[in-house]
């Protein structure tokens, strides 16, 4: 079926009162910037409803883009036809045999905006209803949760008709609220706490600790692609690359061992802290969960934490680590997650590191080393890049291979 | 020369081999290396694994890499039989397979597993209702090809996936090793398969590549035990000029599919029509839309199939005994004898197989050739 329009709902913010403007403006600006790539597409963010009208776009490649975007509840892709009864008819039959399977339900469900046009709501819902029992052999009407409904909406500039409602991302629109940092290590969980950051409304900007030789290229490769998936779900991500080696190499020669990792973390939360002042963002994102390895206990958040006052978002603090590995998966974040290369949480790690760190310790054997000197040069040497989505980091022959393949 | 013997193996097209040769030649450090070069070669591996799932509309995790259709065939129903056994011993297959799904059943057989063979009817296609009626709680099962080597019947496999999404558990192999370019993606690439077997040779691509679609989260254990490779399925390193190779062929292949499958199936259409109207000629793939367009299998009564083969050879023409698999071992067609075609007749049929390169030209000459032949045949008989 060749569709005009993709009809998109609005979640949660149809409810939320004088922000409401904001919101639709802010989806509105997201929608265009994940449609950039077609050319011909408009859209348009009404009160209540938000249009794409296609130009003979790829509907199924617009809808795929459409899925991504926080603060969609649904959206429905929709033909538009003359206001003309024997154009409506035809339509509305050759769009539910394209869904209809022996057995199923259908209701009509007609929206009059344009009141003069000569048929009414009740007199529609009889026309193409009767028209359609006629046609489908089987096919039975149902009031009550039908298999398919089909949507009929008579505008002011033609008849929209739609039979399916895909499902969006839900959540709100990024950008409404307000900007973070997101500690993003390149493992499992960062990413799916990212998308959670970004799936209530937060702009992200990454924060990624980088530690050659004993980290590689590889590694910092995977960080950026993976940020370039996040940037799917809002457009265009600036990646922060923190050089962390001299950092760590000073801790490991200070720092009596089962203190390693909490005083590295230390710095890095630190630092992270420090970029988000510079940035003026709001609160500090991560992706630790209760329990899941020893700089994730409460004792170790206690002193790690210790070091600034900024917010600390954790969205996976309960979650499984199972339940972690299902979304990672949803999201398309999994399989470039477990490629196997050393990040810097893994390299320095002791042996036996302190699950129960104490805070008078770690603040005081974080005095053994120049804090404020080894921060300065860190954050003399941070790289920003920035990712849209669909940049390719890893594979940087992908055209080379595309020629011979 | 005139190569009408496309199913047995076809030319390896001359940019596949290039790419084999660039492969070779630059790219040969191991996919599983730390280093930067053996990087390289992984991501070429997965940007041509990517490429045959983007072809076959499947996701880069359900595309692994095997040896070839043999290896395939062995794998799923072996890979089944071992990872389900203690769901069930019970396995269907039908009579027409090719020997590396009949023979992998009768190893099994000896292991203590029960294996049923579908009949087929006299177009060689199995029925849905001899499956259903087939299917026992301890069924784990079902391998079926799409296209008939021998003769080119298409198997009913909209009607298989009907019987078996009645039954999820169960295990559906397509053995597909003559079913690729032939216009049937949709028909094997259905919603309810889960291993699909693919030959790289087939296709225009190198020997000893192959690969099989698994469907996503369906378990199978691996035949080849050893390193991890393909997601720890089978082990062994990439042969990755064979796979980037493979890769490119498939998406060659693919290219106007439709004219290409149109033309094929022309062409075999002219020499059908030529040979039917000779009176010693018994065709086994008829004009019916359950044939496929490549293959055409006929007999000329009285006269051996080695003894036509031989004699089109002598024009320059290459056509094949039924299969080639077998042709060398002097046994008539196995899918002829389970048609219950006279042994007479089977033992003079051939085999004609076209591939998108054949052309109207070439079926002229050889209706040409045909009768010329089929005079001096007369005279032998």
């Amino acid at each position: 079926m060749k569709y005009s329009e993709i009809m998109v709902r609005y979640g949660e913010l149809s409810t939320k009162g004088k922000n409401k403007k904001d919101f639709i403006k802010q989806l509105g600006h997201n929608v265009r910037k994940a449609l950039q790539q077609f050319d011909d597409v408009e859209v348009k963010a009404q009160h209540d409803r938000l249009h794409v009208t296609l130009n003979g776009a790829d509907s199924a490649a617009v809808m795929d883009r459409l899925g991504g975007v926080f603060g969609i509840e649904n959206f429905s892709p929709s033909v538009k036809v003359e206001k003309d009864i024997d154009a409506i008819k035809a339509t509305a039959l050759a769009m539910v045999k394209e869904i209809f399977k022996p057995g199923m339900t259908f209701k009509i469900n007609t929206r009059r905006q344009d009141k003069a046009f000569e048929y009414d709501t009740n007199h529609l819902n009889d026309l193409l209803g009767g028209y359609i029992l006629e046609n489908v052999p089987g096919i039975q009407v149902k009031m009550k949760k039908p298999d398919l409904t089909l949507r009929v909406e008579v505008r002011m500039n033609g008849v929209f008709l739609s039979g399916q409602t895909i499902q969006g991302a839900g959540g709100l629109p990024v950008g409404t609220g307000g900007k973070a940092v997101m500690m993003l290590s390149g493992g499992i969980d960062s990413p799916v706490a990212s998308y959670y950051a970004m799936r209530r409304g937060v702009k992200l900007d990454m924060v990624h600790f980088f530690s050659p030789p004993y980290t590689s290229e590889q590694a910092l490769a995977k960080a950026k692609e993976l940020t370039a998936r996040m940037a799917g779900y809002s457009g265009g991500i600036q990646f922060i690359q923190v050089p962390f080696t001299k950092i760590q190499e000073t801790i490991k020669e200070q720092v009596p061992e089962g203190y390693l990792m909490t005083i590295q973390r230390r710095l890095m939360l630190r630092l992270t802290a420090a970029i988000a002042e510079m940035r003026h963002a709001k609160g500090i994102f991560n992706g630790e969960s209760l329990g899941q390895v020893a700089s994730q206990t409460l004792e170790s958040m206690m002193a790690i934490n210790d070091v600034t006052t900024m917010p600390i978002l954790r969205p996976l603090l309960s979650m499984d680590k199972t339940e972690i590995i299902k979304v990672a998966e949803d999201i398309d974040t999994y399989d470039l997650s477990i490629l196997p290369y050393e990040d810097c949480c893994t390299i320095f790690t002791p042996p036996a590191p302190k699950t129960r760190p104490d805070l008078e310790k770690s603040r005081k054997y974080e005095k053994y080393i120049d804090v404020e000197g080894l921060m300065k040069e860190a954050l003399d040497g941070i790289t920003i890049t920035d990712i849209r989505p669909n940049d390719k980091f890893l594979n940087q022959n992908e055209d080379v291979f595309a020629e011979l393949l | 020369m005139i190569y009408f013997d496309n199913s047995a193996t076809t030319k390896p097209a001359p940019a596949v081999v290039d790419t084999y040769a660039k492969v070779s030649a630059n790219y040969w450090g191991n996919p599983s290396s730390l280093h930067n070069f053996g990087e390289q070669a992984f991501n070429l591996l997965e940007q041509s694994r990517q490429q045959i799932a983007d072809l076959v509309g499947a996701s880069l995790s359900e595309i692994l890499f095997t040896s070839g259709g043999t290896e395939g065939d062995n794998w799923a129903i072996k890979g089944t039989a071992m990872k389900k056994r203690e769901f069930g011993n019970h396995l269907i297959t039908t009579e027409v397979e090719h020997p590396a799904v009949h023979n992998s059943m009768e190893q099994l057989k000896q292991l203590g597993f029960e294996v049923t063979y579908l009949p087929v009817d006299e177009n060689g296609r199995v029925s849905a209702a001899d499956l259903r009626a087939a299917i026992r709680p301890s069924t784990i099962l079902v391998s079926t090809m799409a296209i008939n080597n021998e003769i080119g019947a298409v198997q009913p496999l909209a009607e298989i996936a009907d019987v078996l999404r009645d039954f999820p558990k169960i295990h559906w192999h397509i053995d597909a090793v003559q079913g690729i370019g032939k216009g049937l993606f949709k028909q094997i690439f259905n919603d309810r398969v889960d291993f699909v077997t693919f030959s790289g040779h087939k296709f225009h691509a190198p020997r000893g590549i192959g690969f099989m679609y698994k469907r996503q989260g369906r378990m199978i254990a691996p035949l080849m035990a050893g390193g991890g490779q393909e997601r720890d399925l089978r082990s062994g390193t990439e042969n990755l000029p064979a796979i980037a190779a493979m890769a490119k062929a498939m998406r060659l292949l693919l290219e106007d599919e439709e004219a290409k499958v149109k033309q094929q199936r022309e062409i075999r259409l002219a020499i059908l029509q030529h040979v039917e109207k000779f009176s010693n000629v018994t065709i086994f793939s008829k004009d019916l839309p359950v044939f496929a367009p490549h293959i055409l299998c006929f007999a000329i009564a009285g006269v051996r199939g080695e003894t036509i083969v031989h004699a089109f050879e002598q024009h320059d023409i290459y056509i094949s005994t039924t299969s080639a698999c077998s042709s060398k071992k002097h046994v008539e067609s196995s899918t002829l004898q389970v048609m219950k075609i006279d042994d007479g007749l089977a033992t003079s049929a051939v085999r004609i197989s076209l591939d998108e390169h054949n052309t109207m030209a070439e079926a002229e000459k050889f209706n040409q050739v045909f009768d010329e032949l089929y005079t001096e045949f007369a005279k032998l008989s």
